[in-house]
């Protein structure tokens, strides 16, 4: 499976980028309306200038006279260092200030202020025109005053208003990403909260999932439910058809053998019992292997209900090595029992059938006039059920492998089995709490397996 | 009449800007290299001489000629493209015009940027000294009388003694001297009794001056008892000082002018990094805050208010809503009312 991608840091760089846009918008909203407020100042305190020269605008002797205010130009200092250019003018005639200022691009209109953007001097200037008409003598006269600034002050008002709002914006930008971090982590919570739900479960544990979800992973945990409960039955199903083939076959091969068995005594010719023996112990191999995925498909079944019933191990290795006596003896192979009581809550049935496969495969690999050992010892809070043979062992790969399904040891060459043994032995203790421990014999012969089982 | 109008401008092109300023004084300090910082300036070579000299011992290569004329002059001239590299004038509305309509070059430097925002203008023009404007007065002269320490003081003095006083009041002819003119109309502006003043010494038949110097000298030699609005710069200090307590400087408690003498570059400067070199260097000293000697004063406290809590004349626009023809005009006819009522 190769991840696409992280939903968290997908989500923290769409939540990062959308913070952007905003600090970026803001930014430029900001800077946007300081240069607006600053230049609307400058037209206010332009305007008041250009008024207040031509509030002093008056007739004498039937000539338009005015005299500067202090105040007009001291006021134009508001702002910044910008500086300063005026014109007065009468019907077109330069009363005083600069005649080569630009002139309005528009007609006056009195008691009307009209608002210019120009170059002067080398400098872009912001220009404020009004007209007053003044009675010279009998006749009026339409006199202009015009104040104009240079911008510089604006400039660095906006300069620095924009300097201090992308210094904010960043900060925000900065701040929005470490919550953007923050709410993504928290909304993926509950996402991560059932993986590790589902990750902690047990191998066999298909029971349905039932936590508190947000709405957006409702979907997402009944398909997983919907999905665990088919597996679940499909499970059961091939157990149960393991169960009832290995069964079916079981019958039919006991009569092949019990008709084999009377076909050997009434044969003479020695070639011919041969064969028959031969076809004898593939019959009971073939039992065997029946009876194994039978004892398998027990397991599985019963351990999802696991009985707690109390069970003295000693009473159990006693009856399973009692079963298992006949088997051992064709080859002349003694069974050593060396026991303790030990008390123990689980299934009498699968412990039973665990230790049988687990004696079973030591009579089987070790050689003829030789001893295994059951021996039964309580460390700590466990109880462990040892088994040593004096076979080959249990070869040079990782012993851990043994307990698959179907994986035989590397040195079990000529001998038949279906590598189902020690997979029954490892679920049944697992499902009472267990283990198993493979260890290699003393003397690097033969095998030591033990179930371990806590203590009742 | 179009040819002869575009003749007339050619000629009047290729002459060139004529130089119509009167030169007071003029002197060349030569430097060991061949660049020669030109200066026009209102300060006397006796006031400035030092400054001078400081300069070329940190950049020996440099020769100097300074210029000495009247601020109106040099007004003028820069306004008319003279080759000068560096204007100091008292004048401070004329200087400010003349950056407000871009004849001064912009300057920076580390020393620049220590200037106070009152001290300076959009690194156009920069102050070095502030200089308050004082009463000189002949204690001899006025001997028995109390010295006036206001304005209504002195007004109070000399309407009180016309024959003491008849002919022996000296004051700025503000129709000539830049400085008097700033400080005549700063007058109006800031009190109220400048009208009243100058009406009373337009009765004593004043004398009027263009310069500080000559009032000092005058008021020193017995020919005036009363110099007012005379620049108080270290010279006229030090005068008093010498003079065994006959020349006494007064400073008036109402109301003190207080004026920043001010240096710009020239648009038409040529030698530009030695004209900030010597920006440089006036303004450490008037940045200095141990007691130099060196002849103008420094700028003084923090914020530019003094400790009587009179602060310079603002580098601002307002510098030239008197420079305006209309209103010069209007102040003047209204100064020769009070001043000549003879």
């Amino acid at each position: 499976m190769t991840p696409t991608g992280s939903i968290g840091r997908r989500l923290t760089l769409l939540l990062a980028g959308v913070a952007a846009l905003l600090s970026f918008l803001s930014w430029s909203l900001v800077t946007g309306l300081a240069r607006e407020a600053a230049e609307r100042t400058q037209d206010n305190v332009l305007v008041a200038s250009a008024t207040t020269i031509a509030e002093t605008l008056r007739s004498e002797q039937g000539e338009v006279r005015l005299e500067l205010p202090y105040s007009a130009f001291s006021m134009l200092d508001a702002i910044g260092e910008d500086r300063v250019f005026y014109r007065v003018t009468a019907a077109g005639a330069l009363l005083t200030g600069y005649a080569d200022l630009p002139d309005p691009d528009k007609a006056l209109l009195p008691g009307r202020v009209h608002f210019q953007t120009g170059d002067y001097s080398g400098e872009a200037i912001r220009m404020v025109a009004v007209q007053r008409v003044v009675l010279a003598g009998a006749q009026p006269v339409p006199v202009t005053v015009t104040v104009a600034q240079t911008r510089q002050g604006v400039d660095e008002i906006a300069t620095e208003m924009s300097r201090l709002a992308a210094a904010l914006s960043v900060g925000f930008f900065v701040v929005a990403v470490g919550l953007s971090a923050i709410a993504a982590r928290t909304s993926l919570r509950p996402l991560n909260e059932i993986a590790a739900a589902v990750s902690r479960r047990g191998p066999s544990d298909l029971r349905p999932l039932r936590r508190a979800a947000p709405a957006e992973l409702a979907p997402l945990m009944s398909a997983l439910n919907r999905l665990m409960d088919r597996l679940g039955q499909s499970i059961r199903r091939s157990e149960d058809f393991i169960a009832e083939a290995a069964h079916r076959v079981r019958t039919p091969l006991a009569t092949v053998r019990a008709q084999a068995e009377i076909a050997l005594h009434t044969i003479s010719d020695e070639t011919e019992r041969q064969r028959m023996r031969g076809i004898i112990r593939a019959v009971d191999e073939s039992s065997r292997s029946a009876g194994q995925l039978l004892d398998h498909a027990t397991v599985a079944f019963r351990a999802d209900d696991l009985a707690r019933d109390p069970i003295d191990l000693a009473d159990l290795a006693r009856q399973t090595a009692a079963t298992l006596e006949a088997t051992a003896a064709l080859r002349d192979i003694r069974l050593h029992l060396d026991l303790v009581p030990v008390a123990v809550a689980g299934d009498a049935v699968l412990l039973d059938s665990a230790l049988r496969n687990v004696l079973d495969n030591a009579i089987k690999y070790s050689p003829e006039d030789t001893t295994v050992t059951i021996t039964l010892t309580t460390v700590g809070k466990m109880g462990r059920i040892t088994i040593t043979d004096e076979g080959p062992g249990l070869g040079d790969g990782p012993t851990e492998m043994l307990t698959e399904r179907f994986r035989r040891g590397a040195n079990t060459a000529g001998i038949v089995g279906s590598g189902l043994g020690l997979t029954i032995a490892r679920d049944v203790v697992v499902a009472h709490g267990g283990h198993l421990d493979l260890q290699h014999g003393e003397h690097g012969r033969g095998a030591c397996v033990s179930l371990v089982l806590p203590l009742a | 009449m179009r040819i002869l109008g575009l003749a007339l401008g050619l000629i009047l092109g290729l002459a060139g800007p004529v130089l119509a300023f009167e030169v007071e004084e003029q002197r060349f300090y030569p430097g060991t290299g061949t660049r020669v910082l030109r200066i026009i300036s209102t300060a006397d070579l006796a006031v400035f001489t030092p400054y001078l000299l400081a300069f070329q011992q940190q950049r020996p290569d440099i020769g100097i000629d300074y210029t000495v004329t009247s601020s109106a002059d040099l007004a003028a001239a820069i306004r008319d493209g003279a080759p000068f590299d560096l204007a100091l004038s008292s004048a401070m509305d004329l200087q400010f015009q003349l950056a407000n309509d871009g004849f001064a070059r912009s300057y920076r430097s580390p020393i620049t940027a220590d200037l106070p925002d009152w001290a300076r203008w959009r690194d156009l023009i920069f102050a070095f000294s502030a200089e308050r404007a004082v009463v000189v007065v002949n204690a001899e002269r006025i001997a028995g009388l109390p010295l006036p320490a206001t304005r209504q003081e002195l007004i109070a003095l000399l309407r009180d003694h016309p024959q003491r006083f008849h002919g022996a009041v000296g004051t700025y002819d503000v129709r000539e001297s830049g400085l008097g003119y700033l400080f005549a109309t700063k007058e109006t502006r800031s009190t109220d009794v400048y009208w009243r003043l100058a009406e009373v010494m337009g009765r004593l038949d004043p004398q009027l001056y263009c310069c500080s110097g000559q009032m000092i000298d005058d008021v020193a030699t017995g020919r005036l008892a009363v110099a007012y609005n005379v620049l108080g710069s270290y010279a006229a200090e030090r005068l008093a000082r010498d003079s065994g307590g006959r020349v006494q400087i007064l400073r008036m408690e109402d109301f003190e002018n207080i004026m920043l003498r001010t240096a710009i570059i020239p648009r038409m400067a040529q030698q530009v990094e030695a004209a900030g070199a010597l920006i440089d260097l006036l303004l450490e000293t008037g940045l200095r805050t141990t007691a130099d000697d060196w002849p103008l004063p420094p700028l003084g406290q923090s914020g530019g208010v003094d400790e009587a809590g009179f602060s310079p004349i603002r580098l601002g626009p307002a510098l030239m809503v008197y420079l305006d023809p209309l209103n010069r005009r209007a102040f003047l006819a209204e100064w020769e009312n009070a001043m000549e009522q003879r």
